[in-house]
């Protein structure tokens, strides 16, 4: 068994080895034929740049990703810098006539994405000529190899019950060296995505067909990475599902996070998308979905008709009715970690990092700033900008709508979210975005904490004070802290994930929904002892 | 200011000394040679498995004993002079005090084996103990066989670290079946079963009779009595209970049994001196409980106790329903009022039984066959509901009452199958009754005697 996890191991490696140097492959010189459609398409009017882009991409010699990304930069950078200097001249002689039509030469958009957007046409090559083969080689090798070393564990773990042998005496889980190598990975990839997606056009060409069945048209880097999403959830999903196998509620929690990403999260927008609707995804609730009241979504909605107008409503109702409706029931773990993509990730490819969160008091101060300081920048950025799509002008209260989005998304949708959220799950845990950051998280946690009917439940005085809980908890919450006083657990960042509850050895903790009244339960001596002293005590 | 010093810094102290500081500003000092920071000494084992590092048994941040001004002294106590109300050290120091709470806890029990003392045989309790496993067990390489003596909780627990390095382990046991002074037979034989699973080689109604030295002063074998068989070993676990750690005390004309005699004040024959904890023996029994119980749930009420009378409103040791609670590897357990094991039944107590066809869930449930009365449960791989039993106890409910509420008590986590109506089911045929479950009730779960 051990020899077959071995092997599962190196399938695994030797493919992402495949896929990660698959960037590295193909040929992006464009031929005359294909530059010339691609500039009848996009019609630019700068011929400056239509001729500069030609001498640069349009050659025999073969261009790799990177080369060809840096002629495209470059010439999109001396096309705009020559009209800028333009522009200044005029600008200097007053010229106001000349001035303003030089605007039009200007190529708008981020150089990485017209880069991207070329590269896909451009490209040429083994991934791109043996799609299906390459998917084998790399995603399909990547399932096996990684399923070949999981599943194994049914029998060595031994016993259903909790086998957290060892965690804190590997490299991977103990913030060794594999872990960080991990987290360098991690961390470059999210960079890559988000910066940089053309240096990854080559993942997209292994996904044309599938992206083609799903939505009819070419898979763009964020499709890949839906889709890379999805395959890692699932396949994580079988460790959970073996890991807690004696753990019902583990099971379905697991199945319904992975039912959520693969059928909300990414089906229903790409069948969505096929069907010319804006793909959107009906779980996905603001203000986690922060771009959801951004111009553009709010015009491509109004303009997309009653479907539109149904997800507009849907998304308002959701934000406001149904998330803290179902937080009052059920608390803030309905969303968390039984339908969040983020949460999903977390629990799933996370969960060998889980024990990594901090929990010291200073830790949960920084949290409370961070994640409420979060929210309010998500609020104001959708003020202004709301402020400012109905009254056309582009400032609001002397910040400028299009500075905040920017802003915003690049602070907490590209790096928080991304780059830190998951990039640095094997040394700080897997709930990093979700504690410090999500501003949604922020918003249930504040109904899970004055209003709701969740609580973790302690179980009178059987707590030993272990530590298993606290030391399990990936939103850092000093479980045992409250256990062993005999107090329930009502805390705001409590995604109810149970595991604190799986983990105990002595049964104490129990997630469960109930009467408001007697959910807090300030027990200053503990079930056991004398009942004259606990009300003596308890009454001051 | 008066002056508290607490020597050992385990739950027992540590609990007193918070709710000292909660009451009152008296100077605190706690004094242990074990460790500066408070441990949880139940979780030991899972340092050694790789489920925490030590720093994960500490329940509370350094900075909490600062901050709460609870003074902490490393060093090990000879002598405690109470004339003058002074403590000497091992390396000389002193500390006066003007109340002094004996909280030293238990030491494995060690029965005068020849060999007992050899290096490699260790018991499962003390920081130290974790250490020297880590020495003299790293792994299956250095460690190519463990012997474990004594079939209690400890035994099964250090079995269980073992286990988790592959290391072979032989468990020798003196009972017929694990721990059946305790447990009725039903349970008892379950666990047997559930040892052997786990590829512990089990030996029931087994003594140890010698321990073998190789050159070097190392453990080399032990030596079974009923067959003389020789089993080589590299550790030799010493796990056949606990005793109070109380030596120190010898000369200091505090009285002293096989723990530190104390009433129900938890008040030693001398003023100004306590004992709480595993350490400390009652004078008299209370109920059915033994005078010296060596638990973690006992020492915290008695801490939680003893800081009410220090701060000026005295009260006596008043333990509720027992309760206990432990892990046989896979197996919760819980207990909750008084089950008997069949060899030391009470003439009234009848048991109702119940076990699951293939998991590893059972029930024993005892009752008065005359009255009725509900006495205590049993529960393995079924969570209960503390509060609810501690009512029920008290309430003196009928067998027949806590059955049909059983799922009031339930405590195992959401969508996990449950049990009662195939339990009163099996009651309804034993007895010829009629007896029906009662849908869950948040009013009666939170309904306060």
């Amino acid at each position: 068994m051990k020899i077959l996890q071995q092997l599962g191991l190196t399938v695994f490696l030797i493919a992402l080895l495949l896929f990660t140097s698959s960037i590295f492959t193909g040929n992006f010189s464009m031929k005359q034929k294909d530059f010339d459609a691609f500039l009848t398409e996009k019609n630019y009017k700068s011929e400056h740049f239509t001729e500069a882009l030609q001498k640069a991409i349009v050659t025999p010699e073969p261009l790799s990703i990177f080369e060809f990304s840096k002629r495209v930069r470059q010439a999109v950078a001396d096309n705009n810098a020559y009209y800028n200097t333009l522009i200044k001249k005029y600008n200097a002689e007053k010229n106001w006539k000349k001035k303003g039509a030089q605007y039009q030469y200007k190529i708008n958009g981020k150089p990485h994405s017209i880069s991207f957007e070329i590269a896909k046409k451009a490209g040429n090559g083994f991934v791109k000529e043996n799609a299906g083969l390459s998917w084998l080689l790399t995603f399909g090798l990547g399932i096996v190899g990684a399923l070949l070393f999981i599943l194994p564990n049914i029998i060595l773990l031994g016993k259903p019950g909790i086998k957290n042998n060892h965690i804190y005496q590997q490299s991977a889980t103990n913030r060794g060296f594999m872990a960080w190598l991990v987290l360098v990975y991690l961390v470059v990839f999210y960079l890559v995505l988000y910066f940089m997606a053309d240096y990854l056009v080559n993942w997209t060409f292994m996904l044309d067909p599938i992206s083609k069945a799903l939505n009819g048209g070419p898979a763009s880097q964020w499709f890949v990475y839906g889709f890379l999403y999805c395959t890692i959830m699932l396949t994580m999903g079988v460790r959970m599902y073996i890991k807690y196998r004696h753990n019902k509620y583990q099971i379905i929690r697991t199945t319904s996070v992975l039912f959520f990403q693969i059928v909300f999260a990414f089906l229903i927008p790409e069948i969505m998308t096929s069907l010319n609707m804006p793909g959107y995804d009906f779980k996905n609730a603001f203000p986690l979905d922060y771009d959801f009241f951004f111009e553009w979504n709010l015009k491509s909605l109004t303009e997309s008709g009653g479907i539109g107008i149904f997800i507009l409503v849907w998304g308002i109702v959701l934000t406001l009715i149904i998330v803290p409706v179902m937080v009052y029931f059920f608390g803030k773990r309905w969303y968390c970690s039984w339908v969040c993509g983020c949460g999903g990730l977390a629990e799933t490819l996370g969960d060998p990092y889980r024990q990594h969160s901090n929990k010291s008091l200073s830790a949960w101060k920084l949290e409370r700033w961070l994640i409420h300081s979060v929210l309010v920048f998500s609020l104001v950025m959708t003020l202004v900008t709301l402020y400012c799509y109905f009254s056309g002008t582009s400032y609001f209260l002397g910040i400028k709508s299009q500075w905040i989005k920017d802003t915003y998304s690049f602070l907490i949708g590209a790096w928080f979210a991304g780059v830190i959220g998951t990039g640095f799950y094997p040394i700080f845990g897997n709930r990093v975005w979700c504690r410090f950051g999500c501003p949604l998280a922020a918003y249930l946690g504040l109904v899970q904490r004055f209003k709701s009917r969740f609580r973790i439940t302690t179980n009178g005085g059987q707590c030993i004070s272990c530590g298993n809980c606290s030391t399990y908890c990936e939103q850092g919450i000093d479980v045992r802290a409250y256990a062993q006083k005999g107090e329930n657990i009502v805390r705001s960042s409590c995604v109810g994930c149970g595991i604190c509850s799986a983990v105990c050895p002595r049964g104490v903790l129990k997630l469960e929904n109930g009467p408001e009244e007697g959910r807090i339960n300030p027990t200053e001596i503990l079930l056991g002892n004398d009942v004259d002293l606990m009300q003596l005590v308890n009454k001051k | 200011m008066e002056h508290i010093v607490i020597i050992g810094n385990g739950i027992s102290g540590v609990t007193a000394a918070r709710h000292i500081r909660k009451n009152s500003d008296k100077q605190i000092t706690i004094v242990s040679a074990e460790t500066k920071y408070f441990f949880s000494r139940t979780a030991l084992m899972y340092v050694y498995m790789g489920h925490m590092k030590f720093e994960h048994t500490q329940p509370y941040e350094n900075w909490f004993w600062d901050k709460n001004n609870i003074n902490l002294k490393e060093g090990y106590v000879t002598q405690v002079n109470t004339d003058d109300k002074l403590l000497s050290f091992k390396d000389n120091s002193t500390l006066s005090y003007d109340k002094l709470i004996i909280a030293t806890g238990s030491k494995p029990n060690k029965f005068g084996w020849p060999g007992e003392d050899l290096k490699g045989v260790l018991g499962m309790y003390h920081k130290q103990d974790l250490e020297n496993l880590e020495i003299y067990a790293p792994n299956k390489e250095v460690c190519k066989r463990a012997v474990i003596v004594g079939g209690g909780l400890i035994g099964i627990e250090l079995a269980e670290m073992l286990r988790s390095r592959d290391i072979p382990v032989t468990f020798l046991v003196r009972e017929s079946s694990f721990w059946n002074e305790v447990l009725p037979a039903q349970e008892s034989e379950m666990i047997n079963k559930h040892i052997l699973e786990h590829h512990i080689d089990l030996r029931l109604s087994t003594h140890l009779k010698e321990i073998k030295s190789d050159e070097n002063g190392n453990v080399k074998s032990v030596v079974i009595e009923e067959t003389g068989e020789e089993i080589p070993c590299n550790v030799l676990g010493l796990t056949a209970g606990v005793s109070p750690n109380i030596n120190f005390l010898k000369d200091s004309g505090i009285e002293t049994k096989k723990g530190v005699l104390v009433n129900r004040f938890l008040e030693t024959n001398i003023k100004d001196v306590y004992a709480i904890g595993d350490c400390a023996e009652q004078n008299e029994a209370i109920g059915l409980r033994r005078n010296i119980e060596a638990i973690w749930y006992t020492g915290r009420m008695m801490g939680e106790t003893l800081a009410q009378t220090i701060c000026g409103k005295p009260r006596e040791y008043n333990p509720g329903h027992w309760f206990n609670s432990a892990k046989f590897l896979d197996i919760e357990y819980q207990t909750y009022g008084w089950v008997f094991s069949e060899r030391n039944k009470k003439k009234y107590e009848t048991y109702f039984q119940w076990k699951h066809s293939k998991q590893n869930s059972c029930i024993t449930i005892s009752y008065d066959a005359k009255t009725q009365q509900f006495l205590g449960i049993n529960t393995f791989g079924i969570r209960m509901r503390h509060e609810k039993f501690n009512q029920w106890l008290t309430e003196k409910q009928s067998i027949q009452y806590v059955l049909k509420h059983l799922k009031d008590a339930n405590f195992d986590p959401e969508f996990y199958s449950l049990y009662e109506k195939q339990i009163i089911a099996k009651f309804n045929i034993e007895n010829n009754t009629q007896l029906r479950v009662k849908p869950k009730s948040w009013k009666r779960i939170f309904s306060k005697i």
